[in-house]
């Protein structure tokens, strides 16, 4: 089975018989991957019906859950791992998510896209309009994606947060790292992967 | 040629047995001796393994799917889940749906001849509670040569067996389907099955229970506890939907004793019909065995430890306009069970028919019911 690159990222900084909380996560291709190449246990939360049934039918469990309803159903320290891939930039308040994830468990990865792209800051720059496309397709009005944030925005909170951040990998749409995006990771990085830890 | 469904089970008839190893029951007391009567479909494979027992709900039985002759005009009540190619699928899984102990469809309850007497039990039939039906059917798996289901499922109070299997038996179930179901009720629920009892004991023809001795029964009373329990079963947008103020004639009679909003006539009914189709004690019975169910009770109302011993896979079932059993209800026993550390998986339902949603054919809960199902190992 091949693993979508991100996830196959995401995998390795994850220890082998550890439990795992996916949040927002999808079809649970990484909750299934991981259960059964990782003896890891763990649960997914997801929204949309299609996904859920998805993940129920591929026998990873999975929890019907808005995720702006907050996490107070988890105790403390109850996950080695909280992941979230790619819906940072959804939920209505990314801080306490953060906060959330970092009180259930021991750490958190995270990924997200970098609105401090130059090819947003340029469409911004040049036609004065919020960015859309191939990878960002929604309008202002329509887009699920309601807190757009740069690299250096997220690390800001965390520092703010006293968040410490153990491994961050940028990398670009098709999650391939290159020379260029390490050394100007907010200009030139797509999308990043943060673990990071309190 | 059948004139039945495709994927209906067809013909079925019930099967019964008697049990004669004594049943000690949480009262305290015992039966010394007693009848299950049910109903199986499809074929219980070589190795045993693919069995799914279905439990009832408060006014179910042991006929779930299928007719019982030709021209039978509705099927069993989970009809719309189990048969070939359905959720529940017979062309994989042996079903077993049985009435339960104190039930009034045959097996062992208040209008069966008690032995010591007799005469019918009617008032003087022991209190049985989910654990005791739990424990009786462990009797019926046993006499099945069923060591261990691949699945027990259950809605509602069915639910509450389904999960009470995954407490108490753990080795004996693979899977454990709760829908619509809660693991004890709330205040404002055992307070509706209160008015109920309280219209069945208040009829004077109720007897103190034995309405049988004096050769009547307390219709009154069982239609109007049906009249409240149907009400908590919608929702309020599916009562508006259905019946909204629509009147039975144009004219209104200013009067109190004529039935003139649909709704009014619908739940008479309701409550008519089943007064005279089902047994005022064993409905007081159920709405008790309702009440007392909560497992967390002798664990320090802590559910997570209560659930300890589960080693099933879990799948939760709710319904968003269910408010006799509401999600929040369900999302108490996800949320123990996983702070338990079982596998489960939990699915909330958008559907406007309030509680009886869990006996209806919702594209989504289907699904999901069939795609956990399906993901049940079985041997050819």
């Amino acid at each position: 089975m091949s693993l979508r690159a991100d996830l196959q990222i995401i995998q390795k900084w994850i220890q082998p018989g550890s439990r795992v909380l996916d949040l927002g996560c999808g079809e649970g291709e990484l909750l299934h991957y991981l259960q059964h190449n990782r003896q890891v246990r763990g649960y997914g939360l997801e929204i949309d019906p299609d996904n859920i049934n998805a993940c129920i039918a591929r026998g990873v469990n999975v929890i019907d859950k808005n995720l702006d309803h907050g996490l107070d159903n988890f105790e403390d320290r109850s996950f080695d791992t909280v992941v979230m891939t790619q819906a940072l930039q959804a939920v209505h308040y990314p801080d306490r998510i953060l906060e959330d994830m970092l009180r259930i468990g021991r750490e958190a990865i995270l990924t997200f896209p970098n609105f401090g792209h130059w090819r947003c800051r340029l469409y911004l720059g040049t036609k004065g309009r919020m960015p859309v496309s191939e990878f960002m397709p929604y309008t202002w009005y329509n887009t699920p994606n309601i807190h757009f944030c740069t690299f250096k925005d997220f690390e800001k909170l965390c520092h703010e947060r006293s968040v410490r951040i153990l491994d961050r990998l940028v990398v670009d749409q098709t999650h391939r790292s290159s020379r260029l995006s390490a050394m100007w990771p907010n200009l030139l990085g797509e999308v990043a992967i943060y673990r990071v830890t309190r | 040629m059948s004139r039945f469904p495709a994927d209906s089970v067809g013909l079925v008839s019930p099967q019964r047995h008697v049990f004669t190893e004594p049943l000690q029951l949480a009262c305290g007391r015992s039966l010394p001796q007693y009848e299950l009567v049910y109903e199986t479909y499809g074929q219980l494979n070589a190795s045993r393994s693919n069995a799914v027992l279905v439990c009832h709900a408060l006014s179910g039985h042991h006929h779930a799917a299928g007719y019982h002759s030709e021209d039978d005009r509705k099927p069993g009540w989970w009809d719309a889940c189990i048969g070939p190619g359905k959720p529940i699928d017979t062309e994989r899984f042996f079903v077993v749906s049985l009435n339960n102990l104190g039930g009034c469809h045959g097996s062992t309850g208040p209008s069966s001849i008690d032995p010591e007497t007799g005469k019918s039990y009617g008032g003087r039939f022991p209190m049985i509670v989910v654990e005791d039906w739990v424990n009786s059917q462990a009797c019926l798996a046993d006499h099945l040569g069923i060591d261990c289901w691949a699945a027990v499922v259950g809605g509602s109070l069915g639910g509450m067996q389904a999960l009470q299997w995954a407490i108490a038996y753990p080795e004996r179930l693979r899977h454990c389907v709760a829908i619509a179901t809660a693991s004890k009720l709330s205040a404002q629920n055992i307070a509706f099955n209160e008015v109920a009892r309280q219209a069945i004991v208040s009829d004077p023809d109720f007897h103190e229970g034995d309405y049988a001795a004096f050769g009547v029964i307390p219709k009154r009373g069982l239609g109007l506890a049906r009249m409240v329990g149907h009400i908590t079963y919608l929702s309020d947008d599916a009562m508006g939907q259905k019946f909204g103020r629509e009147l039975r004639s144009e004219r209104l009679n200013y009067d109190i004793g004529s039935v003139e909003f649909q709704v009014e006539s619908y739940l008479r009914y309701q409550g008519q019909e089943f007064s005279e189709r089902f047994d005022a004690n064993t409905y007081l019975l159920m709405t008790k065995a309702l009440d007392y169910y909560d497992p967390a009770r002798t664990h320090g109302d802590d559910l997570a430890r209560a659930l300890e011993p589960v080693s099933a896979g879990c799948l939760v079932i709710s319904f968003s306009t269910d408010w006799r059993f509401a999600p929040a209800r369900s999302r108490e026993l996800a949320n123990a069970l996983m702070a338990a550390r079982k596998d489960v998986s939990y699915v909330e339902v958008e559907a406007d028919q309030g509680h009886d949603a869990f006996l209806l054919p919702i594209p989504r809960y289907v699904q999901a019911l069939r795609s956990y199902m399906n993901r049940i190992e079985v041997d050819a």
